[in-house]
């Protein structure tokens, strides 16, 4: 109908309205209302979990491995020292041309003329979907059945190279003394496999900034970290499908 | 002994020049092959991330883009000759023994030129076999080469010995054999997530396309090639059929122009992250040389013209138009390898002493490995007319 023809109408006034018209008219607004004041309320809270920061933290309670594991980064207490890199050449014999973890250095503007520099640690993520498994002609590459370490049989390696250019993260670089593609497995054959608990950049973190454990474990430091209330973790590429098992945080300083 | 006896045609066809010029090219082109295995070889040695451009973030380059150019052209050089002798179209039968003979010559110069690049390539030669990842492209396309050579031999040997049926047959084994190889060679980038210039259908799609266009560009070049230098008078059959191939080869040029522009339209439009940088690397970028002369001008518009200008009927001039889109498409090669790997994959973090886009310049190695594969590819094209004497078939 058009408006100058409503216009024209005669006005009915509302004493003949029947009541239930006017309640339905009356709860309609009401929901309007409430939907915009509880949308204002919820957004102050801080959300409940990170899921929604992520959009690809594991949503079953069910890891795949046993034990499965994580690392979660701590990012604010990085400095920087490089003692892990230095830790992790020295356990695993990482020549001088490659390297299996290594610190990005990012900054970021937090005002006017002010910035921020941020050190962000990164390694293999050990992804739950790895694009470099999925594409090794040979399975030189797989993830270990027990613990979901993505790990290297030398001896399979063509040198195709495929896998590090399928990597989201870069972890992976050609060795060429040993002929096959390196990269991070937690320690598994250098430390893990040895009875020790945690990877040798872990160990050697002054700052306690890599966080090494068991997330199918609810008692394991890094379950918690993961899953704690009102804290935002995320990972690296998200958009890639990898699901990687790297995790990052900042926690709450008290300077 | 029979065997090649009958596959080795005796007499008839044509008389290869028996000129020392024509024996000291193919002795010169010897040589560099050999300089280029030895490069290879010191390569493979020493290491080839110690002597090659390529580095974690770029672990592909030149020599990779060799192999893809010299696949390319083996598949398209199939699927250009099999319009006629597979699937009966009179008017390209003259062309197809010596396009299934070129197909032989340019995917085994591919093979010489991957064996530098693959850091351990006895290692494929076991464990393909023993321990296959299916769903692995690489595995699918290097398992499905390996079938598309073995048919190709067989069909080259039955047109040798004129059993024109079965050599169909074959041939059509090989076609669907090297389409399938060949889509999986662009699904080896096309799979891969992380890397948006590549990701998505488009590279199993364009690689076809475009290989029909290098087998066009190939089978003009060569034809042309083979009789000039021996100075043998084409037959009349012959031109026509390289004129109809011409036709087609024209068609292909605009197919892969549209493709090409709207796989930059859409690497621009709402500035896709990591796409759009690549895309931009090659329109206004570092690699905006290769891509305008390379690609556009020599690759595409260049022959494209040539043909419209003689309405494909100047053989010369759509020689010359050819050899221009051969380069031009090498050059598309190589910037498809490179330009999908120099965005780095943390290009969105702001990371300080990150370059915005990854260098890499090949080395001396690789353009050797590289020329290897060219001049051995050139050597079995020589040696391929004079023990085949011109490729000729009784029936043409």
């Amino acid at each position: 109908m058009n408006i100058n023809e409503l216009e024209k109408m005669k006005n009915e006034g509302v004493e003949h309205l029947p009541s239930l018209e006017r309640r339905a008219f009356l709860r309609a607004g009401l929901a309007i209302t409430g939907l915009y004041m509880g949308g204002t309320i919820l957004s102050l809270t801080s959300a409940r979990d990170a899921q929604g920061a992520v959009g690809s933290m594991p949503t079953s309670s069910k890891y795949p491995y046993k034990p499965h594991y994580s690392m979660v980064m701590r990012q604010n207490l990085c400095v920087d020292c490089e003692l892990c890199m230095e830790a992790c050449v020295r356990t695993n014999h990482v020549p001088s041309y490659g390297w299996r973890t290594t610190i990005l250095e990012r900054t970021r503007t937090i005002g006017p003329d002010q910035k921020e520099t941020i050190f962000m640690p990164v390694l293999c993520n050990q992804c739950n979907e790895p694009p470099c498994v999925r594409v090794c002609p040979t399975v030189a590459t797989y993830k270990d059945r027990t613990t979901g370490i993505v790990v290297m049989e030398n001896r399979k390696c063509i040198g195709c190279k495929t896998c590090m250019a399928a990597c989201p993260y870069n972890a992976r670089y050609f060795n060429e003394e040993v002929r096959a593609v390196d990269k991070c497995n937690f320690c598994l054959d250098t430390r893990l496999s040895k009875g020790m608990k945690d990877t040798a950049c872990v160990e050697a973190c002054p700052a306690h900034v890599r966080i090494f454990g068991d997330l199918s474990d609810p008692n394991s430091e890094v379950y918690k970290l993961v899953h704690q209330p009102e804290t935002t973790v995320w990972v690296l590429r998200p958009e890639t499908g990898a699901l990687p098992n790297v995790f990052y945080m900042n926690v709450v300083l008290d300077i | 002994m029979e065997f090649i006896a009958r596959v080795l045609p005796q007499e008839g066809g044509l008389e290869v020049s028996r000129s020392r010029l024509y024996n000291g090219v193919i002795g010169l082109l010897g040589v560099f092959t050999l300089v280029g295995i030895a490069f290879g070889l010191h390569a493979m040695f020493v290491g080839y991330h110690h002597v090659y451009g390529v580095s974690r973030e770029v672990p592909w380059g030149l020599a990779l883009a060799g192999y893809v150019f010299f696949v390319v052209t083996s598949t398209g050089l199939c699927l250009v000759s099999s319009i006629g002798h597979v699937f009966g179209f009179e008017a390209f039968k003259p062309i197809a023994k010596r396009s299934v003979f070129l197909a032989i010559a340019t995917i085994i110069s591919g093979f010489l030129v991957i064996a530098f690049e693959i850091e351990n390539p006895w290692r494929m030669a076991v464990y393909n076999i023993i321990s296959p990842n299916l769903t692995s492209s690489i595995w699918w396309m290097g398992t499905l080469y390996g079938a598309y050579l073995f048919f190709m031999l067989i069909e080259f040997a039955l047109l040798q010995m004129g059993r024109h049926k079965l050599a169909g047959m074959l041939g059509l084994l090989g076609v669907i054999a090297g389409v399938a190889a060949h889509s999986n060679l662009g699904a080896v980038f096309g799979l891969l997530n992380a890397r948006e210039f590549w990701h998505g259908p488009y590279m199993p799609i364009y690689f076809i396309t475009s290989a029909m266009m290098s087998g066009c560009a190939a089978v003009i070049f060569f034809h042309w090639v083979a009789y000039k230098i021996n100075g043998w008078k084409m037959s009349a059959e012959m031109e026509r059929s390289l004129c109809s191939v011409a036709k087609l080869g024209a068609l292909l040029y605009v197919v892969i122009m549209f493709f090409t522009t709207w796989k930059m339209i859409s690497g621009m439009y709402g500035n896709p992250p990591g796409k759009y940088e690549a895309v931009m690397a090659l329109i206004n970028g570092p690699y905006a040389n290769n891509f305008w002369y390379g690609e556009v001008g020599l690759g595409l518009v260049i022959p494209f013209l040539i043909i419209l200008a003689v309405r494909a009927r100047n053989l010369a001039a759509m020689a010359f138009g050819s050899a221009c889109s051969i380069v031009g498409i090498f050059v598309m090669r190589y910037d498809l390898v490179v330009v999908g790997q120099i965005i780095p994959g943390y290009h969105e973090l702001n990371i300080t002493n990150l370059p915005h886009i990854l260098p890499y310049t090949p080395t001396l190695h690789e353009w050797m490995v590289t020329l290897a594969g060219f001049s051995f590819c050139a050597i079995l094209f020589m040696m391929g007319e004079r023990l085949f004497r011109g490729h000729l078939s009784e029936d043409h």
